[in-house]
């Protein structure tokens, strides 16, 4: 489940990324997940996320039966209401990413406050997901570092297409179609936003951060 | 996945989706195709897709006068007009390709979906990674470039010698045909996989040695390898693995961070 680990770029280009998952423990608390991820999800709303969802999909989802008229007026602000409805008793985990380190303290300070008994994991920074746990007088109990892309690095595309597409750890938004993105936004044929939103569409589990995605594409369109 | 013929009017879409690249627009038929070889049934391309349900004839005639006027209607890069793209019945041991690479099938020796176990992410349940250890995930594959079988099992045969501990739980683990040697079964070797992660234990002591051998099989195999590496924290947050990749030249600085606000017998929420 490295889903968020392995996100590409420097430092500096993750100060508007921060994944929060809730879960529960397979054999240990994931048997009464439902009610607590149901509060998990209400909280997270609270403060205003980028994305959120689960392994039955996120904010921005496909449609099984698409308008025709979507080619000339296509309108996805997100579905909430979808990723709510699909917590069911199966449910052990949902992801939640926020664009400001600010947000997630304040959801921190709630989560410790409520006392869910989910695991509550940060993929950020690490130092600032210390700091954000130390101000809501929490003390971190474990660290993953990602250590980085090793061997054949020449396989890899170029440096934004891999902060685009590694934005979805399992792989769904591909390196093509970020970079098919990327051109349609330069060409002047799609805005940043409509190309973010439809790029969140493809990562299933709403880890996927359009905000971050839409700030990537403007940079790209001012050749920056 | 396969693509029907009677649906797909060959508007492309679809091409650039697939993570594997798999998918081309065969000049022949003017019909998407998909290379079944390259092809690691992640079902992206049927699920993430959105689909009109559009008539395939009275399309293609509309795109077959476009053609000719050199024009090109330009749809939404997300869409298959028909819904043309067909999973196939799976069978071993081509099923393994979709367990490894469409992360809303779960495996069945986690529970869990996605291709790994739970890792450091329910630590503070589990206490799977204690103090003084180091999990190490080994990713093979991501971001888009995929790995073969054989590959990581290069990687596993110069794993085993080393004092390291593989995780039972772990989808690769269950395809040992000899845990002792780290010998994966022969009949999946060839099978193609959008990514799979390797899941080892170690002590904080060993740990720049399994990251020495990993870096260097990595430039010998025909994929990618990302590294993740997880230790517990003491009572002040505070971890001995950090100051020694800093040591060792790593750039450590991204990462999960487990908060420990999990608990094992809780009362219910209102």
């Amino acid at each position: 489940m490295t889903n968020t680990l392995h996100r590409f770029g420097e430092p500096e280009t993750f100060r508007d990324d921060f994944v929060i998952f809730g879960m529960a423990a397979q054999g240990i608390n994931n048997k009464d997940a439902k009610q607590k991820l149901i509060k998990f999800y209400h909280m997270a709303m609270k403060h205003k996320p980028v994305n959120i969802g689960n392994h039955h999909g996120s904010l921005y989802r496909t449609s099984e039966n698409l308008s025709p008229l979507v080619h000339w007026h296509r309108v996805d602000e997100g579905d909430p209401e979808a990723v709510l409805n699909s917590i069911d008793d199966k449910s052990a985990q949902m992801a939640v990413v926020f664009d400001t380190a600010e947000k997630l303290e304040a959801f921190l300070i709630e989560l410790k406050e409520a006392d869910l008994g989910l695991s509550v994991n940060i993929s950020s920074l690490t130092d600032m997901a210390r700091l954000c746990c130390k101000n809501a007088g929490i003390v971190r109990h474990s660290v993953g570092y990602s250590m980085g892309f090793h061997g054949d690095l020449s396989l890899l595309p170029d440096k934004h297409v891999l902060e685009l597409s590694t934005m979805c750890g399992h792989g769904m938004v591909s390196n093509n179609f970020a970079k098919k993105m990327i051109d349609l936004v330069k060409e002047g044929r799609r805005t940043p936003k409509e190309a973010a939103h439809c790029l969140s569409r493809f990562c299933v589990c709403g880890v996927f951060n359009p905000a971050k995605a839409e700030r990537i594409l403007e940079e790209v369109r001012k050749g920056e | 996945m396969e693509i029907d013929s009677k649906k797909c009017v060959g508007c492309g879409n679809c091409v650039p989706v697939c993570p594997m690249g798999a998918i081309y627009v065969d000049t022949a038929t003017n019909r998407s195709t998909v290379n079944q070889d390259a092809c690691v049934e992640c079902y992206t391309c049927s699920r993430a897709m959105s689909k009109e349900r559009l008539n395939p004839p009275l399309l293609r005639m509309i795109r077959g006068v476009l053609k000719m006027l050199r024009l090109r209607f330009e749809p939404e890069p997300d869409v298959c007009p028909t819904g043309a793209h067909t999973p196939q019945e799976l069978t071993w041991p081509r099923i393994v390709r979709r367990a490894f690479s469409d992360p809303q099938v779960p495996h069945e020796s986690t529970g869990v979906t996605g291709r790994g176990t739970e890792e450091v992410k329910t630590n503070d349940l589990t206490n799977r990674v204690k103090e003084g250890e180091v999990g190490f995930t080994i990713e093979f594959g991501r971001p888009g470039v995929g790995v073969h079988f054989k590959d990581i099992q290069k990687m596993i045969y110069a794993l085993v010698p080393l004092p390291v501990t593989f995780e039972k739980k772990n989808p690769v683990y269950t395809l040992f045909s000899d845990p002792v040697k780290g010998t994966i079964r022969e009949d999946v070797m060839n099978e193609k996989l959008l990514s799979a992660i390797l899941e080892l234990k170690t002590t904080i002591a060993h740990a720049p040695e399994v990251l020495r051998v990993v870096k260097e099989v990595a430039p010998t195999l025909n994929t990618i390898i990302t590294i993740g590496a997880a230790t517990r924290c003491d009572a002040k947050g505070d971890n001995k693995l950090e100051p020694l990749f800093i040591r060792e030249g790593y750039n450590v600085f991204r990462g999960k961070t487990n908060a420990g606000l999990g608990r094992r017998s809780v009362t219910p929420a209102a």
